[in-house]
């Protein structure tokens, strides 16, 4: 691998950001390949403004927000979940949104509000409950869909396609954009996507991607491939994943993508709005939509000061690169979701990459 | 979060099915792989299976993993 040009690739999955730490491989790796970690945690890309809104409707009487564990810490302009839920508003976590139509039976006198975030790996699960609870009729249950989408974010990361002109590879060179040279792609979006839609790396920015799966030996191999791949000139999208992902995705989870929910423009974290980046439930299932149910009002979020998780998310600042990182910033008391999640980069580097003096 | 996990069909029962795993056995639901069979596995994300496991594509890695050995050796 060593013998390939020097090359920086991406991973924009979470959990494969927690692999590449927890295993050690970046000290393995030849000092010509470079890893490094973009908006792959969908906790850490969610917007502040949108933590403060559903901290407001969990603390709204009568209401039990339920959500994923990850959730909780992650602190908003005034306070957490967490926070809220020690202040008496009813919080709970559950493993599977599945999970929530037993929450609500029980809870008949409680308006029941799901906080779903995630990209298309979780949306497709979601877009099964909401079919259920709207087949099943449930009144006292909503949700607030924070769902993400890679494609569009990897494209406003990469900023406007280079000149397509002259051969090789060619880099961005939009101002505040991460300087790549291909992308470690995530091997469970695209289990449910499958890689038509990755295809734009490679036609438009010259960029090869290659799925990936989570163990060390699938990380490397899907570097081994995307040096091979540089080797070669090639830019494409290849599946070094393929005892789960295949090339056109799960074609089921598609549908029930479609059925459930229209792409919508998107606040990411430290990125801003990105056009079709979002999720919303579609017309037919309007009345499930939290946001329709609850009118809340909550102002824009000033940025956290010094907090680097915009540029972190960005791939333009390594975790210990942000002033804060394991000073003001630990996991035990996390300043940006960056550090709360422990998906986020910042928690994955502090756990295991931290340098002890 | 896009956590998953490999785990065995052992019963199937409309949009559910019982997986199992070292053991444990826990219900799942099956709505993003509604024609999958006991005895399959699949990769279990947050209660739902989101992906069939295919073993001669697991084979065709493993050889991929063997050419890259034979590469650097």
């Amino acid at each position: 691998m060593g013998e390939g040009p020097p090359s920086r690739y991406m991973e924009v999955c979470g959990t494969h950001t927690v692999a590449i730490a927890r295993s050690g491989l970046k000290k393995l790796l030849p000092p010509t390949v470079s890893l490094i970690s973009g908006p792959g945690c969908p906790v850490c890309v969610t917007d502040q403004q949108d933590i403060d809104t559903a901290i407001a409707l969990a603390r709204e009487k009568g209401v039990l927000l339920a959500t994923f564990g990850d959730m909780v810490r992650v602190p908003g302009t005034n306070g957490s979940l967490a926070q809220a839920k020690a202040e008496g508003a009813d919080v709970r976590i559950l493993y599977s949104p599945f999970e929530v139509l037993r929450l609500t039976d029980e809870n008949p006198g409680s308006e029941v509000v799901f906080l779903s975030v995630g990209f298309e790996t979780t949306a497709p699960l979601i877009a099964a409950v909401v079919k259920e609870a709207a087949r099943l009729e449930y009144r006292n249950l909503s949700f607030l869909i924070l769902h993400k989408l890679l494609p569009p974010v990897m494209e406003a990361l990469l900023g406007e396609p280079p000149a397509l002109a002259g051969s090789g590879p060619s880099l961005p060179v939009t101002q505040g954009s991460p300087i790549l040279d291909g992308f470690l792609m995530p091997g469970h979006v695209c289990a449910i996507l499958g890689v038509e839609p990755f295809r734009f790396l490679g036609e438009c920015y010259h960029l090869p991607g290659v799925v990936a799966g989570f163990d060390p030996d699938d990380i490397l191999l899907a570097l081994w491939m995307l040096q091979r791949q540089r080797c070669q000139g090639r830019a494409e999208m290849e599946i070094a994943y393929r005892r789960v992902v295949r090339a056109e995705g799960n074609r089921t989870a598609q549908r029930l993508l479609e059925e459930a929910f229209q792409p919508v423009e998107a606040r990411w974290r430290g990125i801003g709005n990105i056009p079709c980046s979002g999720l919303a439930l579609r017309q037919a299932y309007s009345a499930y939509d939290a946001r329709g149910r609850f009118s809340l009002q909550v102002e824009p979020a000033p940025d956290t000061p010094g907090c680097a998780c915009g540029e972190v998310l960005r791939g333009l600042l390594s975790p210990p690169e942000c002033p804060l990182f394991g000073r003001a910033c630990t996991p035990q008391s996390p300043v940006g979701p960056c550090m709360v999640s422990s998906e986020g980069s910042c928690a994955a580097s502090y756990r295991y990459e931290r340098i002890i003096p | 979060m896009c956590l998953a996990i490999p785990t065995k069909i052992v019963e199937r029962d409309g949009s559910d099915a019982l997986v199992e795993m070292n053991g444990v056995r826990q219900r799942i639901r099956m709505d993003l792989l509604p024609a999958a069979r006991v005895g399959d596995y699949v990769l279990l994300h947050a209660g739902f299976a989101i992906a069939l496991l295919n073993e001669e594509e697991a084979q065709e890695t493993l050889d991929l993993l063997r050419e890259v050995e034979v590469l650097s050796s």
